[in-house]
């Protein structure tokens, strides 16, 4: 169990994550481009490495590190082909 | 001693030299408020994201906590964790999104502009247009855009056509 004070923060920026995560999804749903929803979903990406940034600081571990690398790698791959996709389907 | 095997020798002996005390109390807080910023940044975004107007915007607003959030984050993890491999790992996740952050935004406003999904109305200045010879982008006007008399390519910039090269050319470099 985490000291008060670290709950206490946990709770406020564990909020502010959701929050975050739930106006990226509500523009990726609404679009109305593919481009909106490329750059909401980039956005997601940043919501996720910060959750899991913040779940190693509050539990000292390092198992969500190599996540981290993951999520970077896999938000720039996706964004930059569905960008040349979308260029390529207006000609 | 194979190469993994010195890897978390390394490790292990950073994870013994782990700082305890006052000051590493006073890093852990540090660690806190680094992550609270990234959390801040993320969430100033993704308020853009359902606040603003159009792609180009969104994408202005969603490129910022793209490097300074997620490095703000890293730095946290590495002065929470204090090993060698977190510090490595935040390291790497640092340089990669430093590299690859600005490369993904530019193509996803390249092909915005290419396939017309700008709001031109909301545009002060539109150099590209002038450096690509035509007024709309090639897909025409999105939806709901109307054109404005003059066009937002024919903004007045200082310049008379006089100080233009004689060649029709037109630089975009100010």
């Amino acid at each position: 169990m985490l000291p008060t004070g670290t709950l206490v923060v946990a709770l406020v920026l564990g909020s502010a994550l959701l929050v975050a995560a739930l106006c990226v999804v509500a523009r990726a749903v609404m679009g109305p481009t593919i481009l909106d929803r490329v750059v909401a979903l980039d956005v997601l990406v940043v919501v996720l490495v910060a959750s899991f940034g913040l779940y190693a600081v509050l539990t000292d571990t390092t198992t969500a590190l190599p996540v981290l690398v993951v999520l970077s790698l896999v938000g720039f791959v996706g964004s930059v082909s569905v960008a040349r996709f979308a260029a390529k389907e207006s000609r | 001693m194979t190469a993994a095997a010195a890897l978390a020798a390394v490790g292990g002996a950073a994870a013994e030299e782990r700082v305890v005390g006052p000051v590493g109390a006073v890093l852990d807080v540090l660690a806190l408020v680094c992550v609270g910023a990234g959390v801040a940044l993320a969430l100033v975004a993704a308020l853009g994201m359902l606040r603003l107007p159009d792609v180009l915007t969104r994408l202005h607003a969603g490129a910022k906590p793209q490097t300074l959030g997620v490095v703000l984050v890293a730095i946290g993890v590495a002065l929470d964790v204090r090993t060698a491999t977190a510090v490595g790992i935040s390291t790497l996740v640092v340089v990669i999104q430093l590299v690859t952050a600005p490369v993904a935004a530019h193509m996803v406003g390249r092909a915005a502009y290419r396939t017309g999904k700008v709001r031109r109305d909301l545009l002060l200045v539109d150099e590209l247009s002038r450096l690509e010879g035509h007024d709309e982008p090639e897909g025409g006007l999105p939806d709901g855009c109307v054109r404005v008399p003059g066009g937002a390519a024919a903004v007045d910039d200082g310049r008379t056509d006089d100080d233009r090269p004689a060649d029709g050319s037109t630089s975009p470099v100010r």
